[in-house]
């Protein structure tokens, strides 16, 4: 049996064009809304499969505002049967400080007979892009860690529960055996992740969200401000169009001496 | 001192020579701080003469059974033996999916922080710098007041140049001591991967795009002929990989792969920041597109305003003919 945590960040939808807070601090996502990275995306669908195949429990943690309990229904909707939210303004906290409260989660929730063996995060945030957080986890609770993996499996060895994390090396697939306790960060692209079902809709508004403060006071993130790259205007020259284009393209494919 | 993580594999080694072209600019904006180069395993002479050209003072190269195989902690513990011993303000690495990792390692064994996708520094006291987040579409300006101060440099966002004179780097053997538990976290067996996959994409010359505009499973083979014509690799963007048309080995972009050929042909792709995020580095790019307004379009060198189905084909019969 495995237990497995989850931690998941609201960030603002990206998809469309990118709107700075007045403070410089964050990105507004109001207009273009909120959503949670592919990565993390990928994470839960490994929690969740591994909880089901070992028989475990997948829980999924956030630190975030008030509305991060909207990501966190979509991830109970899709599987995990409990979620701890830990009602912070994210943007003033740090890498550093973000897996210190979440190292408190998992310290806490030992204390009181549940475990956490298996800890997923995401590779990198969508937003901070720190690429950090699950590495200063690991430390935070002496853990061992890998990163950027694609999959993940728990099986025994010796009567060991032992994960078999695969992901791409840089020159091939590696493949790690991390007796548990661990933490793992996930990259898109190993598993697709589900769509949540009515029933797991219905069964997800009935679950109990445990709502804790921060444990300690944030260091803050090193930013100073936040800015958008200066546009650049378009100087795009336009071969032509349709087929007739074609050996135009190709004079151009000669010149950059690219053909064989 | 300046310390730069070098990797010496194909796949990254370009990305390094990019950290240590950074490492000279701020070298030289700090009165001339000497930079050394710590590699793990048998860097060889040319590789020595290689970091030579880029200015590298010393070689620490870390060697022992410990390093017999990848393990981030290990690594990290090596690179902060050299930093207490030489006690160097600064340790970076390139932005490659092993140079950050060991970066947050050494950050977080420092108490230090870690600002990873850095493109340019602004100050030295205070040290700040400016890092790619959300997939580059917004940069952040960041306080890096610890030392060492801990960063990786963004993949492709600076040129990798040659100093002007070169130097001939001394080779220092170092056999850390590692303990069991910056081992567990060990690779413990690797696939080699299928000669042409993955790996190429980062590497090649030309990267021929496609994206939704390709319309199904089936709507590839035009691309991948010219792909296969310019002796390039096929890239899709996640449009692609999601609808499972493609396998995602293939995926240029924030969540994908980093390509920075001489020539990007995205067909079909509308370049959306994600998207551009991993191809922004590409010499020229030359874009093919029904929509002439398309963000792609707009961005690129060239563009082809058309139906990809008909524009590539035609591309492939004046190629072969
Ligand atoms: C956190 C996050 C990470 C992401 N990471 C990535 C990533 O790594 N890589 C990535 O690609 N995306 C990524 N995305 C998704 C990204 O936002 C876009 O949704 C995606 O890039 C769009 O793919 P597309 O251009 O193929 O499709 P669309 O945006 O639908 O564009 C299709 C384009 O094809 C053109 N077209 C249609 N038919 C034809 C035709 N017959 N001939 C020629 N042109 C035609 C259209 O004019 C249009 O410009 C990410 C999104 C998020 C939120
Ligand atoms: N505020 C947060 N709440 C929960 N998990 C987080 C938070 N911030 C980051 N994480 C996790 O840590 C991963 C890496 O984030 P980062 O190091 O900030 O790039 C993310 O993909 C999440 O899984």
């Amino acid at each position: 049996m495995t237990n497995v945590l989850v931690c998941i960040k609201r960030v603002p939808d990206s998809s469309s064009d990118v709107v700075l807070t007045d403070d410089a601090q964050a990105v507004d996502g109001r207009y273009a809304g909120f959503t949670v990275s592919p990565h993390e995306n990928c994470a839960v669908e490994l929690a969740v499969q591994i909880a089901a195949a070992t028989g475990g429990e997948a829980t999924v943690v956030t630190l975030g505002s008030e509305e991060a309990v909207e990501q966190l229904r979509g991830v109970l909707a899709l599987g995990c049967t409990a979620a701890t939210h830990i009602v912070a303004d994210a943007p003033t906290y740090g890498p550093a400080d973000v897996a210190r409260e979440l190292a408190a989660v998992v310290r806490d929730h030992e204390a009181a007979g549940r475990s956490h063996d298996l800890v997923l995060l995401g590779n990198d945030a969508a937003d901070s892009g720190d690429f950090q957080v699950g590495i200063r986890l690991a430390y935070e609770l002496g853990r061992p860690v890998v990163t950027g993996i694609a999959t993940v499996e728990v099986t025994q060895e010796a009567g060991v529960d032992v994960a078999v994390a695969r992901g791409e090396g840089p020159t091939g697939q590696d493949t790690y055996r991390l007796p548990l306790p661990a933490v793992v960060t996930v990259l898109e692209g190993g598993v697709e992740p589900r769509y949540p079902t009515v029933s797991g809709r219905m069964k997800a508004k009935k679950i109990e969200i445990e709502q804790r403060q921060p444990a300690g006071t944030p260091g803050g993130a090193k930013r100073v401000r936040l800015f958008l790259p200066p546009a650049v205007p378009s100087q795009v020259t336009v071969l032509g169009e349709g087929p007739d284009a074609a050996p135009a393209v190709v004079g151009l494919l000669a010149e950059l001496g690219v053909t064989r | 001192m300046i310390i730069v993580l070098v990797e010496l594999d194909e796949e990254s080694a370009e990305v390094s020579r990019e950290a240590l072209t950074f490492a000279r600019s701020l070298s030289a904006a700090g009165g001339g701080v000497p930079i050394d180069a710590v590699v793990v395993g048998d860097a060889s002479a040319d590789e020595v003469a290689d970091l030579g050209r880029y200015a590298v003072r010393e070689v620490h190269r870390v060697g022992g059974d410990a390093f017999a195989a990848y393990s981030a902690a290990a690594w990290a513990a090596a690179v902060l033996e050299v930093q207490r011993a030489k006690g160097s303000v600064v340790v970076m690495a390139g932005g490659t999916n092993r140079g950050t990792e060991v970066m947050a390692h050494v950050a977080a064994r420092a108490g230090a922080a870690m600002a990873a996708n850095v493109v340019a520094f602004n100050g030295l006291a205070p040290f700040t710098v400016n890092r790619q987040v959300m997939g580059g579409a917004v940069l952040e300006e960041m306080l890096l007041d610890e030392r060492p101060a801990v960063f990786t440099v963004a993949g492709h966002a600076v040129e990798a140049t040659p100093a002007d004179a070169a130097t001939t780097p001394a080779v220092v053997d170092v056999t850390p001591t590692v303990p069991e538990a910056d081992l567990v976290a060990r690779v413990a067996s690797t696939e080699p991967r299928p000669q042409g996959e993955g790996s190429s994409l980062k590497t090649a010359k030309v990267v021929v795009g496609a994206g939704r505009g390709a319309g199904g499973p089936e709507g590839f083979g035009a691309v991948s002929e010219l792909a296969d014509l310019l002796g390039g690799s096929l890239g899709v963007s996640r449009v692609v990989t999601s609808l499972g048309w493609r396998p995602h080995h293939e995926q240029v972009g924030q969540t994908g792969t980093r390509i920075s050929p001489d020539l990007y042909i995205p067909c079909g792709i509308s370049g959306a920041i994600q998207h551009w995020a991993g191809c922004a580095s590409s010499k020229v790019i030359l874009a093919i597109n029904t929509d002439a307004e398309a963000p792609m379009v707009t961005k690129a060198t060239y563009a082809v305003i058309g139906d990809m189905h008909e524009v590539v084909p035609a591309i492939n019969e004046a190629l072969k003919g």
